[in-house]
């Protein structure tokens, strides 16, 4: 080979040999830790979980790995073997679910929180305190999160139709869906609808509810039970165990969840 | 030391059937009309074209058989494409010595500052292609093939993208070339008047086929050859500079039949030059002129007489000297003379030009 | 001073993004460039099917990408059960399968800008190479990659600013495992479902000024090089 071609190969053998290495060193993952809990939790409660992460990490000395998401997401990854030891789903379907199949350790699911549905609206005077607005009619949108897979959002037409104004909602072409809570809550918090059926965590700072709001009757609607699961290919079921207890009876868990928006299963 | 050709390439389009050889040696112009198959055949023996059915033969090594193709960079060629296409990405001397370094250094026969020398492109060594003009990228294209010092350097058309100045710089470089160099260069081109200053055979390519092959004072005179009937037909004579006259402000040419007197120039005695005459510029007569105007008039006999392209002319092929001369005179004037083979005749020369 | 601007998660996000930006470019840059290649000179008619399916990420939406390299490299998918066989951890869920999905993502943004770098060059210069007795590799190290450097540098920007960018196919195949698979992107959204806004802005507005200084660095040292022809 010539000579200028013969240099070039080197150089690019060399520079080639050097990313292979960074590579290799890159691709293998972190050294195994004990006591690291991977947490897959709902992208809702994800902010609260986030403030009782370091009391549980305190009160065990473990550490807990959170990752946000949305349930159904959760749902396909933990069939396709998605590492996570425990599940904190927006709903009770979906642990139910992989109870059935064999994914979720039986026994271990329990309600970790309720959620409160409300109709909220940034600005003081918009929602009244008995949610008469809805029929007085006097708005051009109402935020709404998708019925198909966003708890909150099944459970706001469920009001909906109890109140007979689904169909008409629909047909006058009133209703915003957003793809989750959280963009329901957008929706309203930015103006762009008049007011959304949002989580009470979402607006609620544990006393005070913040702009106006109307509380629907809870007989309107299925409870939002949000179910918390082991999975079965968790390699440390003690201290998810641990943590489930904790979340389930520890009265700082208990009232950061309360204060968060949250009912408690009683 | 030799090149042989045997081609044949059928395409819907266009046929090749080309068995020739080229001489070792000089500059041998390929020449015919545009679409004839010139630069196909360059690209052939170059192995840029790959053509199923080809024998190519360079002195005695096979460079393309049945059995074998030898891939370009493997043939000891160099190669001047029509446009410069200097690389872009590096500046002249790159591209110079791109070559060069590829060539195992026993094997250099031309140094980098020769080869710079001979094309001149001393100041321009660290200008990139896109400031240099048509004909300075043709010289640094010349100078990279020759730095790799082959034994066969293959010109397509060379000067054809360049305008009438360029060409007239680069002429020059060429013929210096051929002078002092004895790489064989197989020459691509449609335009005679290049071919009449620079070559030393024709290769006459028609349509695919080679027509006719042989010494460029033989081709251009044939009257059988299309290239004695072209507007610019002529002769090229081979000769020496014998004297000056700075009195009458001329040179004398040596050549065979005589003496051939042009414009002074300032070449030395001895200098070997090349001369050539239009056939137009030349008329006959029975007796040697007295009280005529024209200088140069040379002693022959002729060799044939052929109608002409022109019904009111004809060609005449006249020995001088033992070197074919070409003129063009009036059907009636050759009837009056009674122009015929055998013939010994008088041919006055009105214009030479020397090729410089 | 840094650790007290952005949380420990950003950090580490940040840092992962890093990482899988650069990897998925070299990675990219070594696997394209001969494919870019050969569908830049190849005259056969298996070129157009080449063409298509270096397109087709782009036409995916990431989601679906993700999707499906989830199936694929999870415990049940083909190359699971291979990376079973061969004793190893399947890919999904793991940064190698990050990078592999990001390649996939990031793709058609290097071959496209290389294949028309190389479509550029032209033949004329390498043959001028070669019969300047250049072998075929050196041909392309010495005259077509210089000359198709612009669509080289256009290609790794663009699929390095892509890959930071990336967010279906991560969410889903990496499953947003802090440490691990948790990149800036996801960090980001992150923090705007916590309505924690002004953190999502501190993330953002880094990758912003980091991917800015980064285009200004590289095309600030191309900006000699104006080649428009490949050979003059």
């Amino acid at each position: 080979m010539t000579e200028p071609a013969q240099r070039s190969m080197r150089l690019g053998a060399r520079r080639l040999a050097v990313l292979c290495l960074l590579a290799l060193s890159w691709l293998s993952g972190p050294a195994a830790r004990a006591e690291e809990l991977n947490v897959a939790v709902a992208a809702n409660f994800f902010g609260t979980l986030q403030k009782l992460a370091p009391k549980f990490e305190q009160a065990s000395g473990n550490k807990l790995l959170l990752s946000s998401g949305s349930s159904g997401q959760f749902y396909t990854q933990i069939r396709q073997g998605a590492p996570f030891d425990v599940l904190l789903s927006a709903d009770s379907d979906r642990p139910k679910q992989l109870e059935t199949e064999g994914l979720g350790i039986a026994g271990s699911r329990f309600t970790y929180a309720i959620g409160t549905l409300v109709l909220w609206s940034p600005k003081a005077d918009v929602v009244d305190r008995d949610g008469k607005v809805l029929r007085g009619g006097a708005y051009h949108m109402i935020g709404i999160a998708d019925p198909r897979n966003a708890p909150y959002g099944a459970a706001a037409q469920q009001v909906l139709t109890a109140l007979g104004l689904w169909e008409t909602l629909n047909q006058d072409k009133k209703l915003a869906v957003g793809e989750n809570i959280n963009q329901a809550w957008q929706f309203a918090a930015t103006g762009n609808v008049d007011m959304a059926f949002v989580a009470l965590s979402q607006v609620s700072d544990g006393n005070a509810i913040s702009g106006s709001s109307w509380l629907p009757p809870q007989a309107l609607y299925t409870p939002l039970q949000q179910d918390a699961v082991i999975l079965t290919r968790t390699g440390k079921r003690a201290v998810a165990e641990a943590f489930l207890k904790w979340l389930r009876d520890d009265p700082q868990a208990i009232a950061t969840i309360k204060a968060a928006g949250y009912h408690v299963a009683e | 030391m030799s090149l042989a050709l045997d081609i044949a390439w059928s395409r819907p389009d266009f046929q090749l059937q080309v068995e020739c050889e080229f001489p070792g040696r000089g500059i041998t112009a390929l020449f015919g009309r545009s679409g004839c198959g010139k630069t196909t055949v360059l690209r052939c023996i170059a192995g840029l074209e790959r053509v199923a059915r080809a024998s190519v033969r360079f002195n005695g090594e096979v460079w393309q058989d049945q059995r074998r193709f030898v891939p370009t960079y493997l043939r000891p060629l160099g190669y001047v494409f029509q446009e410069s296409s200097l690389f872009a990405h590096l500046d002249v001397r790159g591209n110079l010595e791109y070559g060069l370094r590829r060539v195992p250094a026993a094997q250099r026969r031309i140094g980098f500052d020769q080869a710079v020398r001979y094309m001149g492109l001393e100041s321009l060594l660290t200008h990139r292609a896109e400031q240099l003009s048509g004909g300075q990228r043709q010289r640094v294209a010349i100078a990279r093939a020759l730095l790799t010092s082959p034994q066969l350097l293959l010109m397509d058309e060379p000067l054809s993208s360049l305008d009438l100045a360029s060409r007239g710089e680069i002429l020059p470089h060429l013929e210096r070339l051929h002078d002092e160099l004895s790489i064989p260069i197989i020459y691509v081109s449609h335009e005679i008047g290049e071919v009449m200053r620079i070559a030393d055979h024709i290769t006459l390519l028609e349509a695919g086929r080679v027509r006719a092959f042989g010494s460029i004072h033989e081709m251009l005179t044939r009257p059988d050859l299309p290239l004695a009937h072209l507007e610019e037909a002529g002769s090229i004579f081979d000769g020496v500079i014998a004297e000056h006259d700075a009195r009458y402000h001329l040179s004398y040419v040596g050549i065979a039949a005589g003496r051939l007197a042009i414009s002074l120039r300032a070449a030395p005695v001895g200098q070997a030059v090349r001369v050539r005459i239009d056939a137009r510029d030349v008329s006959l007569a029975l007796e040697p002129p007295q009280h005529t105007s024209i200088t140069n008039i040379l002693p022959g006999r002729v060799m044939d007489v052929t109608d002409d392209r022109d019904p009111a002319q004809r060609l005449v092929r006249i020995d001088v000297g033992g070197r074919p001369l070409l003129a063009r005179i009036t059907r009636r004037s050759a009837a009056q003379l009674a122009i015929a083979p055998g013939v010994a005749l008088y041919a006055q020369v009105k214009s030479v030009a020397l090729m410089d | 001073m840094i650790e007290s601007f952005y949380s420990p998660d950003d950090l580490v996000a940040l840092w992962i993004s890093l990482k899988l930006a650069t990897l998925t470019v070299a990675l990219l840059l070594l696997l394209c460039t001969p494919l870019a290649w050969w569908l830049a000179t190849t005259r056969s008619r298996l070129r157009v099917v080449g063409e298509a399916m270096a397109a087709l990420p782009l036409v995916l939406p990431p989601t679906v990408l993700g999707f499906y390299l989830l199936l694929f490299l999870g415990p049940y998918g083909w190359g699971g059960r291979l990376m079973h066989h061969l004793g190893l951890q399947p890919l999904s869920f793991s940064f190698g399968g990050l990078v592999i999905g990001s390649m996939l993502y990031s793709m058609p943004f290097v071959i496209q800008p290389l294949q028309g770098a190389f479509q550029a060059v032209g033949a004329r210069a390498l043959e001028v190479a070669a019969t300047l007795r250049a072998p075929p590799w050196d041909r392309f190290f010495t005259v077509a990659v210089p000359l198709a450097r612009r669509g080289f540098i256009t290609g790794s920007v663009l699929a390095f600013a892509h890959t930071l960018g990336e967010f279906g196919v991560v969410l889903m195949l990496g499953g947003n495992i802090p440490g691990r698979t948790q990149t800036a992107s996801i960090v980001i959204f992150n923090h705007v479902e916590a309505l924690d806004y002004s953190g999502a802005q501190r993330l953002s507005i880094t990758l912003l000024v980091a991917c800015f200084i980064l285009l200004l660095i590289v095309y600030g040292a191309n900006r000699h090089r104006a080649e428009v022809a490949a050979v003059a």
